[in-house]
């Protein structure tokens, strides 16, 4: 029996790094699994490079995973790690910076060789893990390479296989420091590698080395133990961003009894979405994987013309390729959800990094007066919400909606206490099925108090009619040319999507007294970051306030008057400027940005600074 | 299972006849097409709401509003991914893809070739008149090289696709071709593309009288025609000319043209089996430019048939098997997934 004590702690932020073959991912998403069982709040930040296998040992080819879990309520995965897994010289330097002083380093030594060394360059002779430099932290070195090959010495695998479970005796390793118990990586593995015996045995067998290791060195005095966190009561599970947005899919078109078809083209980060969907098909969703982004979202409009719900997903350059049928769309009044999982831009970017930097072009981008609705998710578990309202709002208003996430929420994960079918709400979905009494020709741009057209399919008696990109006529949907005709018709649009204000919730405050000095108005993935910081500023007594835009076309109605009720308005963006141009625009308001373009999200700690700035 | 169904009234071609005018230029050759399909579609026996016309952008691509169907008038190039999408989610609906040469070829290749590849059961009629119309007169991706044009005063140096050769290379199930000026013939391909279950791809030779007057006279016009045109009938050998005296024979894998009655008779001739691949591949490069001396004639008809599960079906197969084998989807389960913990 050892003599090891465990410690109460409440609030921990690890980092598992290494190459970008080493299964840092998988490693760092079994430990938010079994985080979410035992029941703490947690926040996750995958961090990888765009080459698949960038060349091994390198700067450039590190991948990263930071999870942060509590046993408070927390919305950040964490500004600084208290725990950094390196598994490689290019994995500690690449993430020491973001380790806290005299946080924990686990670092595996075999990584640290004069190659490891030379590749993340360090200068000859130097090593970090011997030179002293990592005194103010408390460093821990093992062998993990030669440790798995040693518990892994009767499987019957070749070397590179082996090494290939040293992720899993990490795990273990650390979930003996965190006090957990195995099960739910057990089962999983089970489950991935039930029928290759040889991988399944090494798995388990590297997974348990790690956890007895750690148990038999007495490595650490102490190990740690993170309570259940204090949240609403209810069953919850952990989720992504993409698999939420999946399944509000999913849900809403349950809902509406309205089968969705989902025409896309892969393309980091939205691809996980059709990955996920494609495995739906008992509930009559059909996927098609197009042949280029422009055929994604016209063969959904195809679909949605014949009576589906058309999705398409994609990211900024899709995005940007899909534009004229955006436009169509608009023109022929139908419903579509376009999905776009934001990235770094411009052009290809960075593929892998967050960014909010599509605003300006789902606002905007289109040729001619083109106005679509826009929706947001502003962390991983609202995706399902957000994109539900996005879908009844596509359907209940006959037009096209841009729906806008990005990789940060789309790849975190977080606890999610998800609704009970019975909970949500019927979406109403309206075909028109035929000529009415009285009714002589079908007029397919005759609208309702809404300014909302009939949705009438091909197949249905008497309404055959053409419909198509050109002007048409008010009422008839005629192709017209008429001045006048065209400056209605571009008005009605407008107007339409406008009058989308009148069935959308009014804007709420998330935190903060409903007048004040500062409001920081955000809008997708920077809510966690801005809610941790106004609760720090509002605990010392500030009266700041908190406000995220879910509708960001229209606004809610009463924004402009939240807008007002504060001295001073600030704009966090993951991008150089977008909402705050449209806020200024259209509200007249000096709002300030706060912009921060490198690819990551912002954290708590530099947004504070900045409120404090303006207090 | 048999359930009742009331017949249709007979319908006739004025009921597919909108109320709009008609806006092709005087003389156009899609008059003729626009023709040709209105006579043969009461024939079909389809209810005219489920027949659905999907056409791009171009002179061509006006088609779908003088058609008093579901049509749909959409943007450059992309009919034919918007037909896929509709195809995929109603089957049962009748679907035509109106493009040109411009629009199904140049702008939207990638799509034209993949809804052939994907075989979804679609009629693609592709009209052809070697020029871009709809914006006065530049080359076309089927143009011949040399041609002067607004946009190619010196020549064009582009070398022309051959529309067939890549339809066949995408592994279209139907490759055929016709001409505004023969409507027998297009009512009789019309109406074969239709029967096809899969993907069909008709070319039309059009006449576009402004831009790029008697492009296929020699094909089309009297004199010539028999001399310069080879109709392709299942079974029968190749013959051609006006006094049906010459046929084309295969010198191994290379057509010839052979004089009848003297050395060779018609069962010399190469039969014309439409299943036969390898010959279709030979038949669709029978693309001589007719201004070469020794040209071969240039074949119409149905090139090639074959027969492969299409996207629909096999699309809507899996989404039937799915339901079939874990029940339709049980969104509770779904949204609880495998591991949940409960906080009280």
């Amino acid at each position: 029996m050892s003599n090891i004590s465990v410690q109460q702690i409440d609030d921990v932020v690890i980092k598992f790094a290494g190459d970008s073959g080493d299964g840092m991912q998988l490693t760092g998403t079994q430990f938010s699994n079994n985080t979410a069982l035992v029941g703490n709040d947690l926040s996750t930040f995958p961090d990888f490079p765009a080459e698949i296998r960038a060349p091994q040992g390198t700067l450039p080819g590190v991948s990263g995973f930071q999870l942060h879990f509590s046993s408070n309520r927390i919305f950040t995965p964490g500004d600084a790690c208290d725990v950094l897994v390196a598994m490689n010289a290019a994995a500690l330097k690449a993430n020491l910076k973001s380790l806290k002083k005299g946080g924990i380093i686990i670092a595996n030594t075999d990584g640290f060789d004069a190659k490891n060394l030379r590749l993340a360059n360090y200068p000859d002779g130097v090593n970090p893990l011997e030179d002293g430099s990592l005194q103010p932290y408390q460093l821990h070195t093992m062998d993990v390479t030669k440790m798995t090959r040693e518990a892994l010495k009767d499987v019957n695998l070749g070397m590179k296989e082996k090494d290939r479970a040293k992720n899993m005796f990490v795990l273990g390793f650390l979930y003996w420091l965190y006090d957990r118990n195995l099960e739910s990586t057990e089962n999983f593995l089970n489950e991935k590698f039930g029928k290759k015996q040889d991988i399944l045995d090494s798995n388990l067998k590297a997974l348990h080395a790690g956890y007895n290791f750690a148990d038999t060195v007495e490595a650490f005095s102490t190990r740690f133990h993170v309570e259940k966190a204090r949240m609403e009561p209810g069953t919850y599970r952990s989720i992504t961003g993409n698999t939420a947005l999946a399944y509000g899919l999913i849900a809403a078109s349950q809902k509406a009894n309205l089968p969705i078809f989902l025409g896309t083209y892969p393309i980091t980060p939205a691809s996980d979405i059709l990955h996920e969907l494609s495995r739906y098909k008992n509930f009559g969703i059909r996927t098609f994987q197009a042949e280029d982004e422009i055929a994604g979202i016209t063969s959904a409009i195809g679909a949605s013309y014949g009576g589906h719900m058309g999705v398409t997903t994609t990211s900024g350059p899709g995005m940007a390729l899909k534009g004229e049928a955006m436009g169509l769309a608009v023109m022929l009044e139908i419903p579509l959800l376009i999905i776009n999982i934001q990235r770094g831009g411009p052009s290809t970017g960075l593929p892998t990094k967050t960014e909010q930097s599509d605003l300006l072009q789902a606002y905007y981008g289109r040729n001619g007066e083109c106005p679509m609705p826009i929706v947001s998710a502003s962390t991983p578990s609202d995706c399902f919400n957000a994109v539900f309202e996005a879908f009844r709002i596509s359907v209940a208003h006959m037009t096209p909606v841009i729906f806008l996430s990005d990789g940060y929420i789309a790849n975190g994960a977080e606890p999610w206490r998800f609704p009970q079918s019975k909970d949500l709400p019927a979406i109403p979905v309206k075909f028109k099925k035929g000529l009415e009494e009285g009714e002589e020709q079908f007029l397919p741009y005759h609208r309702d108090e809404n300014l909302v057209r009939p949705w009438a399919v091909p197949g249905t008696p008497g309404l055959e009619h053409r419909i198509g990109g050109l002007e048409k006529q008010n009422i008839t949907g005629n192709v017209s040319y008429d001045p006048e005709n065209h400056q209605l018709m571009v008005r009605i649009r407008q107007e339409k999507v406008d009058k989308i204000a009148d069935h959308i919730p009014p804007q709420q405050i998330e935190l903060g007294p409903e007048k004040g000095k500062v409001l920081v108005l955000g809008w997708g993935s920077t809510y966690g970051a801005i809610k941790s910081a106004v609760l720090e500023l509002l605990a010392e007594g500030h009266a700041v306030a908190h406000a995220h835009i879910r509708y960001l076309r229209p606004f809610p109605k009463n924004l402009a008057e939240i807008l007002h009720s504060y001295d001073k308005v600030l704009i966090p963006e993951i991008n150089n400027g977008q909402l705050i141009k449209i806020i200024r625009e259209q509200f007249l308001i000096d709002a300030v940005g706060y912009n921060k373009i490198m690819g990551v999200p912002i954290t708590k700690g530099e947004l504070v600074t900045k409120i404090r700035e303006m207090l | 299972m048999s359930t009742a169904t009331i017949a249709p009234q007979a319908l006739t071609a004025k009921d597919f006849a909108t109320d709009q005018e008609v806006r092709w230029c005087p003389g156009c050759g899609d008059y003729s097409i626009l023709k040709q399909v209105q006579t043969i579609m009461p024939g079909l026996g389809i209810p005219k709401e489920n027949i659905v016309i999907v056409s791009g952008i171009g002179c061509s691509s006006r088609f779908p509003y003088y058609m008093n169907t579901y049509g749909m008038h959409s943007i450059h190039g992309r009919a034919t991914a918007i037909a896929s999408g509709l195809k995929a989610v109603r089957p049962e609906l009748s679907v035509w893809v109106v493009t040109g040469d411009g629009d199904g070829l140049s702008i939207g290749g990638n799509h034209t070739i993949h809804l052939l590849r994907r075989n979804f059961d679609i009629n693609v009629m592709l009209f052809n008149n070697q020029i871009y119309g709809l914006t006065k007169g530049q080359y076309s991706p089927t143009s011949e090289e040399n041609k002067v044009t607004k946009s190619t005063p010196f020549g064009s140096i582009d070398h022309p696709f051959n529309p067939l050769a890549l339809a066949l290379g995408a592994d279209a199930t139907f490759i055929a071709r016709s001409m505004d000026r023969d409507p027998k013939h297009l009512q009789e391909l019309l109406k074969r593309s239709h029967a096809h279950k899969g993907a069909s791809f008709l070319e039309i030779y059009q006449n576009c009288n402004i831009f790029n007057d008697g492009a296929f006279e020699i094909f089309t016009e009297k004199g010539s025609k028999m001399e310069e045109t080879l109709f392709l009938e299942q079974g029968q050998p190749l013959i051609f000319g006006a006094q049906k005296n010459k046929g084309i024979r295969l010198d191994g894998l290379k057509p010839v043209v052979v004089e009848l009655g003297g050395e060779y008779s018609a069962s010399d001739l190469w039969i014309h089996d439409e299943k036969d691949f390898y010959k279709a591949q030979i038949l669709t490069r029978m693309f001589d430019d007719p201004r070469i001396e020794g040209h071969l004639p240039r074949p119409f008809g149905v090139f090639y048939q074959a027969f492969r599960p299409t996207y629909e079906e096999q699309l809507n197969f899996q989404v039937e098997s799915a339901i079939s084998q874990k029940g339709p989807g049980d969104l509770d389960k779904l949204l609880a997934g495998r591991e949940t913990w409960t906080i009280k």
